[in-house]
């Protein structure tokens, strides 16, 4: 704790904010190296209403290890590409690669685990059978599958409701059973999206913390969509911040928050200047409309 | 002493008292009065005034703010006892009945309807009673509809072609349980088995076929929701003078009325789970038979659970309607149709009790089973 | 998720052609679908009255295949008349003849649409008043909504025949036994849709008519029966269908004077195969009319109070 304080100065955060970062085509990285690489990316969707644009021209490339938000007002599209990474939407323009593959690839490698808004447990299963579910289908063995349950339970402090319902846990447990599903079969990526949003305040607090220990323990890149600056600041090593029509990205943040976050370093200067600039950006792609 | 009033207790207490101004329950007392020294059986000997007493009684202790159970206890047993004494004093003597008998029958059928209404508002702290309670009032009314039907008809002598006595079709109903046992065995075990177990069958079988290939759900599905609307029992003679009179033809019958209600549920149940859970299995890259078998198929269940109780109710229909139409000189549809034309209604009644215990044993079964298979659905578990 | 069933469908850059146009509507599937049906039909009526028409034949059989197969399909009593037949009974039976005739079909789909009619009313009002009861009175929902519920489960067409001839037996016939037994037939889903209509309204509807302090009666005016509309029309759908079953199944025991029911069991008595199945579509043809009358009150009814069309 007096550790992580320590490394907070005020004038780290004004270096943040006075960095000349342009929006978009920010960050380039090696394609090598990243486990997702976007280019020019683009999706349009056709409505009954004429052509919507979902996402246009995103840049983007997520290195391993990393832990980025997409934050942005309903209808800029972080849901969106969130799927286009998960297979659940094709895109219209431009690439897209995950660990090198197309998603179509990456889907079939089970290249990821994805967490829904909602548990989407399935209530006929008990946890531990929900948690069984992809290790079923993807032909894991009886033994190995009862020695992952075992373990990814006990990643989420789930040990001891093997054997309940879905409909007998808390909305909190209930998510943190459908992060183990999505652990299970030890997938290097995480998508997550808005995944506490259903959640109340202190169980979401809760969960962010435990999220952050998490992900330090495993090293699993995790993309994560939400609506709650606190919530991206708190958790990411990169914020990317997105408007909505035509869907896009604005920003990409840095964080220069340490590894080890406590829950209240969400009071330090550091973090505020974070969560100023988020919202900066926010009010930004706000201001034409 | 405080009172507590309602309105069925003091209901009795007025018939009982109206009752009290006519002289006598019969037509039989009423000749023993005028002709003393004839020795004939007098209906009512000495229960007239035990019958008023006990109903009065129990009237004015309702009406004391006594414990909720006691009140129904006491009303039970002076309703059921009234009843039972009119009920016996008026076999031997039917249609001789006048109106102090029915007076006193409704003053009884109203303290019953009182103890009902005691009981349908407590609610007990203990699951047990609670079932027991549950379980207690309806078959109250069941009781009731009987004794009333028993009474009346004995009382005002209604002709026994226009509707037997309970009682009566009681005693048939054991006196030819043999005829009942084949009638049912072939209707039941050879048509209704057969004809259900494949028409469900077919429709589910289509219904997965018909939810693989897009094309064939678009056709089938209006082709289905048409034909439930319409009265596909019509097929039934159409069916019999193909097929021939034994069970194979009501077989028939039977797959036709049940295949499009299976059809048409399995279909909506198949697309009944919902967008996170598919986008789930697709993000585990499962296959199409994965994906119904472990998620779209258990989703189904409820759906599945409904058509087969809907179905079982229709098979018992299309095999009897069908017997209308011709059989071989056995079956419950046979048997209803013969002996109405011989005006042995009694028997008739004694086939319709069978067919609903048969339907209502089938569809228990098929509800158990429900609970067991879906016991994750918020219907079954109560949330 | 049809974007996932089919990738790029929900984009529209996809130009989708005219077949896949037409096959992913409704109208080309269902004809087809019934197309193959009616060359089954066809199929099975060949293979089902050519042994018959070989005996008929005899040794001296005229003419080749072709006409062999003619002469199969258009039997005078075929054991399975051809699509052809029956459409051809139908269009005579309809049209060429006078409404008043005993061979008109419209002169028997009258006879039967009328009791049906007559029960459904009769079955309906009697199916909301019990539904009124249950939800009102909790003695009445504890001792007759188990038993209401027990009595789908009985196969109540079997009481058919018995309740006409002992109707008949005390002198009532006509009309009011057949409707009787559809209203018996109809008052079930009204009443299991009206009580699910009338517990409808949400928690915080009835606690707000409780804040205004408002009677049951103005509760039951103001906000149940609103509510119970969209409810009674999805089982009156139900019980229109249920009603017309009841009025063809009551008309069998009658001695087969008149009705679409009589014409069933007069064309089994004397093997007029065409007959019957004439009778049958017949009957289909006053299902739908009477389910789509019913869609379109339905329609209405709710269009007037404000739903959103569908």
């Amino acid at each position: 704790m007096d550790r992580s304080l320590k490394l907070l100065s005020f004038s780290a955060a004004m270096n943040v904010i006075a960095s000349p970062l342009k929006p978009a085509d920010v960050v380039p990285r090696p394609s090598g190296a990243s486990v997702v690489e976007a280019r020019g990316l683009g999706l349009t969707f056709k409505t009954n209403d004429g052509p919507v644009q979902a996402l246009t021209d995103v840049n983007l490339s997520i290195g391993k290890g990393e832990f980025v938000s997409f934050i942005g007002p309903s209808g800029c599209g972080k849901t969106t590409f969130l799927r286009v990474i998960a297979d659940l939407e094709r895109p219209t323009a431009g690439t897209i690669h995950v660990n090198g593959m197309t998603p179509e690839q990456a889907r079939e490698a089970r290249a990821y685990g994805y967490v829904f808004q909602a548990a989407a447990l399935y209530p006929w299963r008990t946890i531990e059978h929900n948690v069984a579910l992809p290790l079923e289908i993807m032909g894991i063995g009886k033994a190995e599958r009862e020695e992952r349950i075992k373990r990814t339970l006990a990643l989420v402090n789930l040990s001891g409701f093997e054997k309940k319902f879905p409909w007998q846990l808390s909305g909190g447990m209930q998510q943190r059973a459908s992060i183990a599903r999505a652990l299970a079969f030890d997938a290097d990526l995480l998508l997550m999206d808005e995944p506490f949003g259903a959640l109340d305040e202190i169980v979401r607090d809760h969960l962010n913390e435990q999220l952050l220990q998490l992900w330090a323990r495993t090293n699993k890149t995790i993309c994560f969509v939400t609506h709650s600056i606190p919530e991206a600041v708190y958790l990411s090593t990169r914020i990317v911040v997105m408007s909505p029509r035509p869907g896009r990205v604005t920003d990409v943040i840095e964080s220069t928050l340490p590894h080890e976050r406590p829950l209240d370093i969400r009071e330090t200067p550091e973090f505020l200047a974070i969560a100023h600039r988020v919202r900066e950006g926010l009010r930004a792609g706000h201001s034409y409309d | 002493m405080r009172l507590r009033f309602a309105w069925q207790p003091v209901l009795a207490l007025a018939l009982l008292i109206l009752a009290s101004f006519f002289p006598s329950m019969t037509m039989g007392a009423l000749d023993a009065e005028a002709n003393p020294t004839a020795t004939v059986q007098v209906p009512f000997d000495g229960t007239s005034t035990l019958i008023s007493l006990l109903l009065a009684a129990g009237a004015i202790l309702s009406l004391v703010r006594l414990p909720k159970t006691a009140e129904a206890l006491i009303l039970l047993v002076a309703s059921f006892g009234a009843a039972w004494m009119l009920v016996s004093g008026i076999s031997g003597a039917e249609g001789s009945a006048l109106a102090p008998f029915f007076l006193k029958l409704a003053a009884s059928w109203f303290l019953a309807w009182r103890a009902a209404s005691v009981l349908s508002n407590l609610s007990p702290i203990s699951a047990s009673a609670r079932t027991l309670l549950r379980l207690l009032v309806p078959a109250l009314f069941g009781a009731w509809v009987l004794i009333l039907w028993e009474a009346i008809v004995r009382g005002a002598g209604v002709p026994f072609i226009l509707l037997p006595p309970p009682s009566a079709i009681g005693l048939r109903l054991v006196s030819s349980v043999p005829t009942l046992w084949a009638d049912v065995n072939q209707t039941i075990f050879k048509s209704v088995i057969a004809g259900y177990v494949a028409g469900c069958g077919l429709g589910f079988g289509a219904a997965v076929l018909a939810d693989r290939y897009g094309f064939l759900r678009r056709g089938l599905l209006p082709i289905g929701n048409m034909v439930s609307a319409l009265p596909i029992i019509g097929v039934a003679p159409i069916l019999v003078n193909l097929l021939g009179f034994d069970w194979q033809s009501k077989a028939a019958v039977v797959i036709v009325m049940t295949f499009f209600p299976m059809l048409v549920n399995t279909i909506a149940g198949l697309s009944a789970s919902g967008h996170m859970e598919r986008d789930l299995m697709r993000t585990y890259a499962s296959n199409y038979w994965q994906t119904l078998l472990k998620l779209r198929l258990p989703a189904a269940m409820p759906f599945i659970f409904n058509a087969l109780k809907i179905n079982s109710t229709l098979a018992l229909i299309g095999a009897i309607v069908a017997e209308f139409f011709g059989t071989p000189v056995v079956g419950m549809g046979f048997r209803i149709s013969t002996e109405v034309g011989r005006m042995n209604i009694d028997m008739v009644w004694a086939e319709i009790a069978v067919a609903a215990l048969v339907g209502s044993l089938f569809y228990g079964g098929l509800a158990l089973a429900e609970r067991a298979v879906t016991f994750w659905h918020p219907s079954v578990r109560g949330g | 998720m049809s974007a996932i069933a089919a990738p790029g469908a929900g984009t529209g850059l996809e130009p989708l052609g005219l077949w896949a146009r037409l096959s992913s509507g409704r109208t080309l599937p269902v004809l087809s679908i019934l197309l193959v049906l009616i060359a089954i039909w066809y199929v099975a009526a060949f293979s089902l009255n050519a042994p018959f028409q070989r005996r008929l034949d005899g040794e001296s059989a005229p003419g080749g295949t072709l006409a062999f197969v003619e002469r199969t399909l258009n039997q005078a009593k075929p054991t399975l008349p051809s699509p052809h037949q029956v459409a051809q009974n139908v269009l005579e039976n309809t049209f060429l003849r006078k409404v008043t005739s005993n061979r008109s079909l419209v002169y028997h789909a009258g006879v039967t649409l009328s009791s049906t009619v007559l029960g459904f009313v009769l079955g309906t009002t009697l199916g909301i008043l019990i539904a009124v009861g249950i939800v009102h009175v909790v003695t009445l929902e504890r001792s007759l909504m188990p038993w209401i519920i027990a009595s789908q489960t009985v196969p109540i067409l079997a009481v058919a025949p018995m309740i006409i001839v002992v109707l008949a037996a005390v002198g009532i016939t006509g009309l009011l036994p057949k409707a009787l037994i559809s209203t018996y037939l109809s008052f079930f889903p009204v009443t299991v849709g009206m009580v699910k209509g009338l517990r409808s309204p949400e928690t915080n509807h009835l606690d707000l008519m409780h804040t205004y302090n408002a009677s049951p009666a103005q509760t039951f005016w103001k906000l149940r029966l609103p509510a119970s509309v969209p409810f009674l029309f999805a089982s009156m759908k139900v019980a229109v269908a249920a009603s017309l079953v009841g009025a063809i199944v009551g008309e069998l025991p009658t001695g087969a004077v008149a009705g679409i029911g009589a014409k069933l069991l007069s064309g089994a008595y004397y093997s007029q195969t065409v007959d019957m199945w004439a009778a049958l579509v017949a009957g289909s043809v006053v299902a739908a009319l009477l389910v789509t009358l019913v869609g379109i009150a339905s329609r209405v009814v709710e269009r007037a109070m404000g739903a959103r069309p569908a």
